[in-house]
């Protein structure tokens, strides 16, 4: 395995989990608890439609195949997908959409912050301004677990049921594999056991402030999403995203 | 127009001999353009009649995010997702904005949002219509958009200084929208294949009457119009702006290469306007008394987002309140 063939499947991973995570928040509006979470959670499918073009681009241009971030997002099927698995599962209740934005956030603040260090500059700067951007979220986010969790006997049944249920996804982020270890040594991509502390450190307190149980941390956690191996739930997701493309090969829009 | 049938609960026009000698004073401070302001002294009526128009304007808003939302799972690509998303989000600010202007008038948000869900208060009548392609989004953005911004232009002198200055921050960012729609018909009719050209005429077929109906019934059958126009809170009739916005209009449509399905239209040399056909008034009255093809499901919708967000508002609530009671 080449660098280059590593770094490209690297900014896969992180384009395809803003993006696949961006469609699911969509999913959300018009149907907001109340109209300032509209319009928060419009603002984040924002900045991650954003930061998933910037990824992908870069990833495109990698490959040298003439591909754009559009080729990218909606003519790959779901095996060539690299998104995390956490990213793709379904919104259910408002709890559930939170516990899944929420573990995101911690990890994807941390990551971002690490690779504004990243020897590979384009990626240093794509990193630091993604951070402004993920820095709130993760405020918002933790904030709205907090509130959840500490305010009515109902709230923190269904948050704590949340973060029960979406646990087992979480840890596939902290875990490398050859490509991440390859770039780490490479100064690319930071040590996924530096960022695994940190996440793991602001859970727990988090989830600690909103009178949450915090899941054991070395419980048995699903992979796959980076190696293209998703769950049932990322067929259904690109159907209805690639719809207009698939049935309109040649159209421009 | 966001707002097509407001009641002003006033049958006749007082002239001023008639007026008390507060009602007197505040005629004359809009005879002479002055802003009325949350705290002067107005009357009853006017308030009423504002209060109904804001939440009109506002849930309009809100409603309309239904039907381009329709459309933002399947955005053909990431920059087309990225507008319609800052268009939506843009929407969802403007509901806030007329909500907040309407609570300066002594109204409540929630009791008004309950009055939506109730079906006793309306929004736009366009909003019942639903999103059949992504053509839609460009005529959606053109049109609808379009004819929302000749009527809020002229809104943004209305008498009421809070709601004239919603306009003001709302139009801004309608134009953007507009420009954008208009963008996405564009690229469709210039650069794209026989079937997406026929996608936006279709879409043109569909939206073209509900357009025109936004701007509200004749003025000959507009019975609350003299009052609004007298208090300006109106500062043009339904079918001055209706003919404004067919006179602006027509060129970029002629720039699309499009048509619209008026077989009466035609410029009017004398006049100086283009002439239009006759507007099926009784499905106007039909979509406005809920028999349109989407009513059921746009306040079903609003409904179910609502009740379903309960929890999390009171959860909200109580985490705020006991934070509150700590810090005290």
């Amino acid at each position: 395995m080449t660098t280059q063939h590593a770094l490209t499947e690297y900014l896969l991973r992180l384009g395809d989990s803003d993006i696949i995570l961006a469609q699911r928040l969509c999913e959300w509006v018009g149907n907001a608890p109340a109209l300032e979470e509209e319009m928060a959670l419009g603002n984040v499918a924002l900045d991650l439609i954003g930061q998933a073009r910037s990824w992908l681009e870069y990833a495109a241009e990698l490959q040298g195949e003439g591909r754009s971030a559009d080729d990218l997002s909606f003519r790959r099927n779901e095996r060539e997908y690299r998104n995390l698995l956490i990213t793709e599962q379904a919104n259910g209740n408002y709890a559930d959409t939170l516990a899944r934005q929420y573990l995101f956030d911690a990890w994807h603040y941390y990551l971002l912050q690490a690779l504004c260090d990243s020897k590979d500059a384009r990626i240093a700067a794509i990193a630091a301004k993604a951070l402004k951007e993920v820095t709130y979220h993760l405020r918002r986010s933790s904030a709205w677990i907090k509130r959840l969790g500490d305010g009515t006997d109902e709230s923190h049944q269904n948050m704590q049921q949340a973060i029960d249920d979406i646990w087992t996804y979480s840890g596939e982020m902290l875990m490398a594999d050859d490509i991440d270890n390859l770039l780490v040594e490479a100064g690319i991509a930071p040590d996924s056991a530096a960022i695994k502390a940190q996440w793991q450190a602001h859970v727990s307190a988090t989830l600690k402030e909103a009178t949450l149980d915090c899941p054991p941390m070395d419980s048995y956690m699903q992979q796959g999403g980076k190696q293209g191996l998703h769950t049932e739930q990322l067929g259904y997701l690109l159907a209805e995203m690639q719809f207009l493309p698939r049935a309109y090969p040649d159209a421009v829009w | 127009m966001y707002a097509q049938l407001v009641d002003t609960g006033v049958k006749r026009v007082k002239t001023l001999n008639e007026m008390s000698p507060e009602e007197r004073h505040f005629q004359e401070k809009i005879d002479a353009d002055i802003k009325i302001e949350a705290k002067n002294w107005m009357p009853e009526a006017y308030r009423r009649t504002l209060i109904r128009q804001m939440s009109q304007h506002a849930h309009s808003e809100i409603v309309g995010m239904l039907p381009e939302k329709n459309w933002l799972t399947r955005a053909p690509n990431l920059k087309r997702k990225l507008q319609l998303l800052a268009k939506i989000q843009d929407e969802a600010g403007h509901g806030l904005y007329l909500y907040s202007a309407m609570e300066t008038l002594g109204a409540n948000r929630d009791e008004e949002l309950e009055k939506l869900h109730s079906g006793e208060v309306k929004y736009s009548s366009i909003f019942n219509y639903p999103s059949r392609s992504w053509a839609d989004m460009g005529t959606i953005g053109w049109l609808v958009d379009g004819a929302a911004i000749v009527n809020q232009v002229v809104l943004q002198r209305t008498s009421y200084g809070p709601y004239s200055r919603a306009m003001i921050r709302i139009c801004k960012e309608e134009s953007f929208h507009q420009r954008q729609g208009y963008q996405i018909l564009l690229e469709m009719m210039r650069n794209g294949t026989d079937e997406q050209k026929a996608m936006v005429q279709d879409s043109i077929n569909r939206f073209w009457w509900p357009a025109l109906m936004m701007f509200g019934p004749h003025d000959t059958d507009s019975p609350n119009s003299a009052q609004s126009m007298q208090w300006k809170v109106k500062r043009m009739s339904n079918d001055d702006l209706r003919q404004r916005f067919i006179d602006q209009t027509i060129p970029q449509l002629e720039l699309l290469g499009c048509t619209v399905p008026d077989p009466d239209l035609k410029w009017n040399e004398e006049r100086g306007h283009y002439d239009f056909g006759s507007i099926d008034w009784s499905e106007f009255y039909s979509v406005l008394k809920g028999n349109g093809p989407c009513n059921k499901d746009r306040l079903k919708t609003r409904r179910n987002a609502y009740a379903n967000g309960a929890w999390v508002r009171e959860a909200a609530k109580a985490y705020a309140d006991k934070h509150k009671q700590a810090a005290a």
